[in-house]
């Protein structure tokens, strides 16, 4: 079902504000951003950004545009996704951790009281604890940027079409698509595990292109084929189990309670 | 009593303190001239890092605890690769070390630049983030982003990208950067690089009027080895206690846990130490090169240093030997010929194995258990910015006192937020977390 498309297009005078945070995650993303070094003064020029903890000092009340990285994992941060969610017109997730839960998911795997006491021992419930979830989970997403840091061009390619109030389409390819187009030898012909089967394209197969196998960071398409890769794992000879568990580094909240 | 100075009282509680990586708040706590309360809490979500890793394959542990950080994340991968391999028994070539030097040299770079000119320099310039200074001083902040582009660039053509690098596995490399892209690259460093450093300490000689005069001598930690200075090996050298090798690198952090913090502290000889680039200086600055002294002299940064504002001095110091060493290992590189090596991936034992180096922020390690499917039974990660938390408390309580007779409220905090800026933390990798209390 296609998604109506927000955008954040500007009246004449005013620029968009724009607003960045950070929850549950390694503030990657956000790095990923100061690191468009070639661009970001003309990203500048284009909107105003009004608050940045990592990167400024000022605090705003309303933005047009929030770019959100990070996982939800404790009672404060679903308290202050609904402030911003209540303050912004447009809502983006960046990265793997705001999209799916990112690895932060894994711990779901594990039964939350055990995850507690390995960490907290006898004081385990003093502090609250929640399993690790996508902002979608909670509050309504206008647009994903994937990645594991985010994808760059994904990144750019969104921004320009927020600002100029365009359509912005997510790809709904499998990874492997992309990585035949750029005429790579199949990871699983070197006899490798390999999530490009079932992963969402939009990276240009990055990982692939330099010689390591697709680690699944941008999680997986809107149909995945999974009883297609267990065929092929077996078929090359490589342990399904082991793929399974490698498929959960980033899709341990979508595929929680499913099992090809 | 003055209303403005000489303050009796004081209350600083700076929620979410801005230009660092991660949460935290400062709080001082003054009542009738009597210092009750002058700390960093962390108060970032806890990750539970050794729990993922639990049960994970040797190929996934770089990967997975490269997630710890960002900004760190180059350090955390060749941490974790060097504790795996030393686990499995997996040796790794004269190449593969060069180019992870090599990677090492981007990310110090990248990072201490951003730091420096990012998060440290609008203290300086008294304001509020580098965006007003893209108009007043278009040529500094022009400068400064293409330092980083060039230090990642680095991280580009060795790593895959400089963000979560790509190349970097158990045993070697997926990908080895062509002849092509090296000279490429070694171009870049000699005409853009070099002059930008240079260009950059003239810079800091600026501004040096604003960093604060304060000084607290205390242990200085880092790594030093007799070949260069210490960054990918060494041995754990303390400016109290000498050097032992990194198998005892418990006995040299003696983590801690503390109520106001998510992050555990450590002490070793004093009550706290110090890691990072001002510790690096203090133990290594002997194996620096002369350009690079040169430019601690025109800075004033002097071996024994117990300023730790100068901490910032001491990256823009080291980020000029990084530069230079980068070339030399590019040539090193290129007169061998790079070639594909396949990595070493078969283990030849199941154990633990220890890997530490020094990233940006200080003294890194890691230690692994693998199980004969060499899949993870016990981690763990001790990170700098948890070892400096008990340094930048110990500051602070020294720091508060001594400037309350002179200084108002608003001067007192904006000293407590350069101080802490100054060790640069990185609070998301200081959760990684094995123990935590979570404060809000």
């Amino acid at each position: 079902m296609a998604k109506p498309n927000v955008t954040a297009k500007p009246s004449a005078t005013k620029k968009p504000r724009v607003a960045i945070f950070d929850f549950t995650g390694c503030e990657g993303c956000e790095l990923n951003q100061l690191n468009f070094e070639d661009q970001l003064l003309d990203i500048l020029a284009q909107v105003d950004i009004v608050e940045w903890r990592e990167a400024m000092d000022d605090k705003a009340e309303e933005y047009d545009i929030a770019f959100v990285e990070g996982a939800l994992s404790t009672p404060d941060c679903i308290k202050r996704i609904h402030d911003i969610r209540r303050r912004t017109k447009v809502l983006v997730a960046l990265g793997a951790c705001a999209v799916d839960g990112g690895v932060n998911a894994i711990k779901n795997l594990h039964p939350i009281e055990e995850v507690r006491a390995t960490v907290y021992g006898k004081d385990q419930y003093l502090f609250p604890t929640l399993p690790a979830l996508p902002l979608s989970a909670v509050v309504k997403v206008d647009h994903n940027v994937r990645g594991c840091p985010m994808t760059q061009a994904e990144f750019l390619r969104l921004f320009t079409s927020l600002v100029m109030g365009k359509q912005f389409d997510e790809p709904d390819l499998a990874v492997c698509v992309e990585c035949k187009l750029n005429e790579n030898e199949c990871v699983y012909e070197r006899g490798m595990i390999c999530l490009g089967p079932v992963t969402r394209a939009g990276c240009n197969s990055h990982c692939t292109n330099f010689g390591q196998y697709c680690i699944g960071c941008r999680g997986l398409v809107s149909e995945p084929n999974l009883k297609g890769m267990n065929e092929v794992l077996t078929s090359h000879g490589l342990a399904v189990d082991e793929a399974w568990k490698r498929l959960q580094l980033y899709n341990a909240y979508r595929l929680q309670g499913v099992r090809a | 009593m003055s209303r403005d100075l000489g303050l009796e009282n004081l209350d600083i509680n700076v929620k979410h303190l801005t230009r660092v990586e991660g949460h935290g708040n400062i709080v001082v706590d003054m009542k009738n001239g009597v210092l009750h309360k002058a700390q960093l809490d962390i108060v970032e979500a806890p990750r539970y890092f050794e729990a993922l890793l639990k049960g994970r394959s040797f190929h996934e542990a770089a990967i997975i605890t490269s997630r710890i950080c960002g900004i760190c994340s180059l350090g955390h991968q060749l941490t974790s690769l060097k504790a795996t391999e030393q686990a499995l028994g997996l040796a790794v070539t004269e190449q593969t070390v060069l180019l992870r030097k090599l990677l090492i040299h981007g990310a110090t770079l990248q990072s201490n630049v951003l730091h420096a000119y990012f998060l440290a320099a609008p203290d300086f310039l008294k304001v509020g983030s580098v965006i007003p200074l893209v108009a007043t001083h278009p040529d500094v902040v022009l400068r400064a982003l293409r330092m980083k582009k060039l230090a990642n660039d680095i991280g580009d053509a060795v790593g895959g990208r400089a963000v979560h690098p790509i190349t970097c596995v158990p045993g070697g490399f997926t990908h080895v950067p062509s002849v092509e892209t090296l000279r490429l690259l070694r171009g870049k460093l000699v005409e853009s690089m070099v002059p930008d450093w240079l260009a950059t300490v003239e810079t800091m000689k600026a501004l040096a009027g604003a960093i604060p005069v304060f000084e607290r001598p205390t242990e200085y930690i880092s790594l030093r080895n007799d070949h260069d200075y210490a960054l990918y090996d060494g041995d754990i050298c303390s400016s109290d206690a000498g050097c032992v090798p990194d198998s005892e690198y418990r006995r040299m952090t003696n983590e801690f846990i503390v109520p106001h913090s998510s992050s555990k502290h450590c002490k070793v000889s004093r009550s706290s130490y110090m890691v990072g680039a001002l510790a690096r200086w203090n133990n290594n600055h002997d194996k620096l090169c002369p350009e690079a002294l040169q430019a601690a002299a025109t800075l004033g940064l002097k071996p024994g240093c117990a300023n730790p504002y100068m901490n910032t001095v001491a990256q823009v110091v080291e980020a000029g030997h990084c530069a230079l060493d980068a070339v030399a290992i590019i040539d090193k590189l290129l007169e061998m010929g790079p070639r594909y090596e396949k990595p070493n991936q078969e283990p030849t034992q199941y154990g633990t194995g220890i890997g530490s180096t020094e990233v940006p922020r200080g003294i890194l390690y890691h230690e692994y258990t693998y199980d004969r499917q060499a899949r993870i039974v016990k981690a763990n990660c001790i990170i700098p910015t948890g070892q400096n938390l008990a340094n930048i408390d110990d500051d602070m309580k020294k720091l508060v006192p001594e400037v309350v007779a002179t200084k108002s409220k608003e001067e007192i905090t904006s000293w407590l937020e350069m101080l802490v800026r100054a060790y640069d933390p990185c609070i998301s990798c200081s959760v990684h977390m094995l123990d935590v209390e979570f404060l809000e």
